[in-house]
């Protein structure tokens, strides 16, 4: 991955071969360094009277990236050896900049002080780096950069495929040397999505420095310190605070910005539920399909609930429903009430008898139409709780939803979607199958033309098999 | 020297002061595994086995150990001073637990000599006064322990006698897993002698008769034996008859014969006790007052005599009346008794008066075949390994019986309704299309055919539980997922990772002499089960459905046709067909990975590297030192443009109106078998047939054959794939011509590929032909691989088997299942 840096004759910079003291690298040699990753190459390939550029070309290792990686990586998905990392600007070349250039970057420059401090006619370009020209422009216009993002096919004998996620870009603009430099460090690991290093609190010390002075007032903040952060929330927040702190406002103003978050639907579908799950007073109470345990918490709260039990098929989500759930810091009194267990609907699961309630909230629209009654016999005549409880979206109000306004589902992985005359069949048939009684309700605002969003099908096994 | 008898399994339980010699009395007659002792769990959980405090944890671990040796079949001392009865009570308990019998050996040694030993043992400060203590329980212990529920009692009642005997080992009485059979097993007589006649005689047997013309034995020419799975009698015309005939087969060595409920309840009606005699028991003891007082008696003592189950064949075969949970095969207690005779009962009846049995074959998931009788079904089926030979002769029904190890079903009409049903016939145990999560989940081992056990590990079975519940196609279509397989070992040549040489070496070290060369498709590994009638499905390497239902049903139609015109339905005999295939283009699965990963990485290359390359230009012109690195880079960049020539190959689009190609390259299977013992020039030929019929829908796999041991050829044959990648071929794949093949250490590879030089861009990466990454990714391991290879390929093999003997699909499903999970094991995915 290459960057040149070019800085252009003018009043100030009457010499632009000074370039080389301000990057402390003589424009007469090349020179190389190991850095993280690979090996990093200063040279200039361009020093005249009017112009002097000074490339800094980083060859990288994939192979050695594979190995030292740690984490979620283990070196066992291909996707690791074959990739675009030696050639798209990344955060690797962050890392690269914050090794050879680390005086520029923290604009010393002994002896050519003034220099340092003075706006450059400065020109960067990057041959390849990731996002698209809109993303570019809303990120480095705001700091006065002229952005040129070049297109780049996906490949020229496919015209269908459009465009690489990938821009040629281009940067012009008059600021000091370190400055532009730090927009870049920064920058460059929010367009790299997939970060390399492992994020720890000193990342944030480490944003909190490169960016002071521009990213507090920068419009694309939240999603600078969001991808910077590479996702992780908590850390996100402390990151938040400081910035907040730094751009002398109160902390809990920025916190704000979050509620947007949550969706009304997803409120209303829990409460519903949970409504339901109530009444029933039960004593034990299966989540099937708990995913990351969103609903659990709730469950746990209901008194006179003895045994709350979440499963599901993904080992990594009922990691996260242990994180979300605090399972490590539960006394010994809370967490014999709540077991989360791998399991699958398509397979019986002896572990799950002598149930009251179980849930099958937005689960059954993620099963294959031919394997369902498969899920309907084991839930209904194999489990055989008192109650079940099933929640899926209403097909019929998609039309809605600007974006399915023309069809298609609410998630890419929904194999089907009921009208509330197929949930209504579906639930009478299996009601009359396994000796169930069955009510149906909505859930949601119901629109008097496509009903709710979401409906609900609430079964209750037949009194004559309910002991008293 | 005195012989004590205990039985092969059983739990021994030692009784004797400190000091009596317990623990030398193990050691001389048991070896040190089977022997657990109090003082060593003292130790193991104090680090003191003195330490009297730590006895209670001390015996909770004692018998934790005990419990899990007896759990597994194994036959367990106690070396305890047990002198307490309290001791003991656990100890029976334990035993009971796990259906063993129950033997006290007691060394009953003077106290002096055991006061005398324990003072020369410096880490024992037992005074005589515990010893006399525990020598005066014992002393009371004595005469009850019999009654305690110790089936036996060796009492050695001086240290003389302790050191003069020799133990023996019997076996139990339903151990007869020495004898292998073959055997013919048969249901419910219920005295239809002459169905059994009938019977007999369809199996091959000729019939002893006396000179009344009674039938007194049958012998069969071949050696195979009758097994009779008990109610030979009741209800039915002649059960004296069914009788004589069969004592003279047990008699002879032609048979074997369990024990039913109904020769358990004529053996009480014939010692005068009270009995009811419903269910037909007064027809038998009406006929039997015509016999003559002898026959009467010696078929009272044959009855009685009949063991409640028989372990067969290495353990491989148990037949009990009333079936038989694994837990139970081979134990020895009145609930195994209980349970054989009359199967899984809660003493609960139904509508019939008739006591309801739990469907315990339902759960079965036993290694055994398990073949009863006692509740009559409509038909013989298998349900988990089991089958119920209980077709209601007497009820107007069959006698059925099976052969074993064949596993075919045998059966003769009633020759009329000898006795009116108490209920109707009951129908098949279980809906053998359920899977259980257990089936599945967790350490699981899988017998196979021809790899033995096959362990799946427990990490991996999570991982594949996701991926086979949400994504794959339903469990009863899933018969099979393909194996992976192998690269051939790495090349010694120069600049090249893999060569076909090392195939040719690899199976000419293992005397494969002949081998073909079978061109890798630039596809996607596909595997299509058809039906006659254009009804199946096609998947993928995990189980996923390959297309949509729309595509799917065009091409399943065309194969079906195709299939039929050239005649192969009845060429096979077959209604359904389970094809290993390869689809193209790749893109027809791959198009978004070729988008997200290939292109992007080559757009990526071809804009940066020559971008990298002009600015070095530039600096060298100006004299910069960067020689090398520009060199390098415009390396890299030709490698960069070599690396998008390869990717591109396979986004050809196949000319057709669907837009697919499917290259059949092996018939798996049928309903009427399996066809790995073909080789493979029948199974290329079968794909030809294919293709001339519709050679728009099917593509030919080109293929050349070598000799390994021909030096001429196998340069043939590189020259062929040297041929087939330089054209931008993917590669190709080394098969025995012989298909399966076992060597001298097992199972040798089914397959190894021999990938392209410039197809392995996309793998290893555009530059992985320099020299120093190549030297590097020559280190690879291909051990793990191998061997996963085999794994999978035997759990294939077997989905495919146990598919087509008819077995409950969780049966197949566990196979499928395992290939699935072994995939998700970490291994070099560039492998």
């Amino acid at each position: 991955m290459l960057l040149t840096i070019s800085a252009g004759r003018s009043a100030v910079l009457e010499d632009p071969t000074d370039l080389g003291f301000l990057l402390h690298k003589h424009p007469g040699r090349a020179q190389r360094f190991d850095v993280y990753g690979g090996t990093a190459h200063v040279f200039y390939p361009e020093v005249d009277v009017d112009r002097c550029t000074a490339a800094l070309l980083l060859e990288v290792d994939p192979v050695a990236l594979v190995r030292g990686r740690s984490g979620t990586n283990d070196g066992f998905a291909l996707g690791q050896y074959v990739n675009d990392r030696p050639y798209v600007a990344s955060s690797l070349l962050s890392v690269a900049m914050g090794k050879v250039f680390r005086s520029a970057l923290n604009g010393q420059c002994r002896g050519h002080e003034e220099l340092a401090g003075a706006a450059l006619e400065l020109s960067l370009h990057l041959p390849a780096v990731p996002g698209d020209p809109d993303l570019l422009r809303r990120l480095f216009e705001p700091m006065g950069w002229e952005v040129s993002a070049g297109p780049i096919a996906l490949d020229d004998t496919r015209p269908e495929w459009g465009d690489a996620p990938l821009v040629s870009l281009g940067l012009t603009g008059t600021m000091r040397l370190a400055e532009a430099l730090n927009h870049l460090y920064v920058l460059l690991p929010v367009l790299d999505d997939a970060k390399h290093y492992w994020v720890g609190d000193d990342e944030v010390d480490k944003l909190v420095r490169a960016g002071s002075g521009w990213l507090a007032h920068h419009p694309e903040r939240e999603l600078v310190t969001h991808r910077y952060l590479a996702h992780q929330r908590a850390l996100k927040d402390a990151a938040m605070q400081r910035l907040v702190e730094l751009d002398d406002r109160p902390v809990d103003e920025a916190l704000d910005d979050e509620a947007v978050v949550a969706r009304p639907l997803v409120r209303e579908r829990h409460d519903a539920v949970l409504d339901a799950v109530a009444r029933m007073r039960p004593s034990t109470i299966v989540d099937l399909g708990c995913g990351a345990g969103a609903l659990l918490g709730s469950l746990l709260e209901m008194q006179g609930v003895a045994r709350v039990i979440g499963t599901e098929v993904s080992a990594l989500a009922l990691t996260k429903a242990a994180k979300r759930l605090h399972v490590d810091r539960m006394t010994e009194r809370q967490s014999d009430r709540l077991t989360l267990l791998l399991s699958s609907l398509q397979y019986e699961d002896d572990r799950l008898a002598d149930i009251d309630v179980a849930i099958l909230m937005e689960v059954v629209e993620h099963v294959d139409p031919d394997r369902l009654p498969a899920v309907t016999a084991n839930v209904f005549g194999t489990m055989r709780p008192r109650h079940v409880v099933v929640t899926t979206p209403n097909a019929e109000h998609n039309v809605r939803y600007p974006a399915l306004a023309d069809g298609g589902f609410r998630h890419p992985d929904h194999r089907f979607e009921w009208t509330r005359a197929e949930l209504a069949d579906w639930a009478t048939s299996v009601g009359q199958r396994y000796g169930y009684e069955v009510e149906v309700r909505p859930v949601g605002e119901a629109d008097p033309e496509v009903g709710p969003p979401t409906h609900m099908a609430v079964f209750t096994l037949g009194a004559t098999e309910v002991p008293a | 020297m005195t012989t004590l008898s205990i039985p092969e399994l059983c739990l021994v339980v030692l009784i004797g002061t400190s000091g009596s010699g317990k623990s030398t009395f193990a050691a001389t007659h048991f070896a040190p595994t089977e022997v657990v002792s109090s003082d060593e769990c003292r130790a193991i959980v104090s680090d003191d086995a003195n330490d009297q405090g730590a006895t209670s944890d001390a015996f909770e671990v004692l018998e934790f150990i005990a419990g899990k040796r007896l759990e597994r079949g194994r036959l367990t001392v106690i070396d305890a001073t047990n002198v307490q009865a309290s001791a003991r009570r656990s100890l029976l308990a334990l035993a009971k637990e796990h259906d063993v019998l129950s033997v006290a050996i007691v060394l009953d040694v003077p106290t002096g000599v055991a006061v005398e030993r324990n003072e020369a043992r410096p880490d024992r400060d037992f005074g005589a006064r515990v010893v006399k203590r525990q020598h005066d329980q014992l002393r009371r212990s004595l005469r009850g322990l019999k009654r305690e529920g110790f089936r036996t009692v060796h009492v050695l009642e001086s240290v003389e006698a302790v050191a003069a005997v020799s133990i023996e080992r019997t076996r139990l009485f339903n151990d007869r897993r020495d004898d292998h059979g073959p055997f013919d097993v048969i249901g419910d007589v219920h005295g239809c002698r002459v169905e059994l006649e009938d019977l007999l005689q369809r199996l091959g047997y000729a019939t002893v008769r006396d000179e009344q013309g009674r039938a007194v034995d049958a012998t069969h020419p071949d050696g195979r034996r009758a097994a009779f799975v008990g109610d030979l009698v009741d209800r039915g015309p002649d059960s004296p008859g069914v009788l004589r005939l069969v004592m003279g087969m047990v008699a002879g060595g032609h048979a074997v014969c369990v024990s039913g409920n109904h020769e358990a309840k004529l053996v009480r009606a014939l010692r005068r006790r009270s009995v009811t005699t419903s269910h037909g028991l007064q027809e038998t003891l009406d006929q039997l007052a015509l016999e003559d007082e002898a026959f009467v008696v010696a078929a009272r003592e044959f009855c009685d005599a009949l063991v409640a189950h028989y372990v067969l064949d290495d353990g491989r075969l148990v037949i009990a009346h009333a079936g038989l949970k694994e837990k139970y095969h081979g134990r020895a207690s009145g609930r195994v008794r209980s349970f054989a005779l009359y199967g899984d009962t809660s003493g609960e009846t139904d509508e019939f008066g008739l006591p309801v049995r739990y469907p315990w074959a339902d759960d079965y998931r036993g290694a055994a075949t398990v073949l009863y009788g006692h509740t009559p079904v409509p038909e013989a089926e298998w349900v988990n390994n089991t089958m119920c030979l209980d077709t209601g002769c007497v009820f107007g029904g069959s006698l059925t019986a099976l052969r074993y190890p064949e596993r075919e079903v045998v059966s003769v009409a009633a020759r009329q309704t000898y006795y009116e049903p108490v209920r109707p016939l009951a129908p098949p145990e279980r809906d053998p299309q359920v899977l259980a999560l257990d089936d599945v989940l967790g350490h699981r081992v899988i017998d196979t055919e021809h790899m033995g056990r096959v362990s799946l590990r427990e990490d991996d079975a999570a991982g594949a539980l996701e991926v086979m519940s949400r994504f794959a196609v339903a469990p009863a279509e899933l018969l099979y997922l393909p194996p992976t397989m192998s690269p051939v070992d790495t090349s010694s040549r120069e600049g090249l990772l893999e060569h076909p040489d090392e195939a040719f070496e690899h199976y000419a070290k293992r005397s494969v002499d002949r081998v073909i060369c079978e061109e890798k498709h630039m596809g996607s590994r596909a595997v299509v089960r058809v039906r006659a009638d254009g009804t199946g499905v096609v998947h993928s390497r995990t189980g996923r459905a390959f297309f949509d239902t729309t595509t799917q049903d065009i091409v399943l139609g065309r194969v079906a046709r195709a299939v039929d015109a050239v005649g192969l339905w009845d060429e096979l005999g077959a209604s359904w067909l389970l094809l290993d295939t390869e689809i193209l283009p790749w893109t027809a699965k791959a198009e978004a990975m070729v988008r997200r990963q290939y292109a992007r990485v080559g757009a990526a290359a071809t804009t940066a590297l020559p971008s990298a390359a002009t600015v070095l230009e530039a600096a060298a012109a100006r004299g910069a030192d960067v020689g090398e690195l520009l060199d390098r880079t415009q390396s890299r960049a030709e490698n960069a443009r070599r690396f998008v020539d390869a990717y591109r190959r396979y986004v050809q689009p196949v000319d057709n109106d669907l837009g697919v190609q499917v290259a059949p390259f092996q018939v798996l299977a049928s309903d009427k078998g399996t066809y790995e013992l073909r080789d493979h020039s029948w199974h290329l030929d079968m794909a030809d047939r294919l293709v001339q019929v519709d050679p728009d829908l099917f593509r030919t796999t080109r293929r050349h054959l070598v000799d390994t041991r021909d030096e001429a050829s196998r340069a043939d044959g590189a020259r062929w794939w040297d041929v087939l990648t330089s054209a931008g071929g993917e590669g190709m794949v080394v098969k025995p011509l012989d298909n399966l093949v076992r060597g001298p250490k097992g199972l040798v590879q089914p397959g190894l590929k021999v990938r392209g030089r410039e197809y392995l861009r996309i793998i290893y990466g555009a530059d992985y032909t320099d020299p120093t990454t190549l030297e590097r990714l020559k280190q690879r391991n291909v051990g793990q691989k191998r061997s996963m290879a085999l794994r999978e390929y035997a759990l294939g093999l077997e989905a495919v088997r146990r598919a087509v003997a008819g077995e409950p699909v969780w049966r197949v499903h566990q196979c499928v299942f395992g290939v699935l999970a072994m995939e998700s094991e970490p291994v070099d995915p560039r492998l």
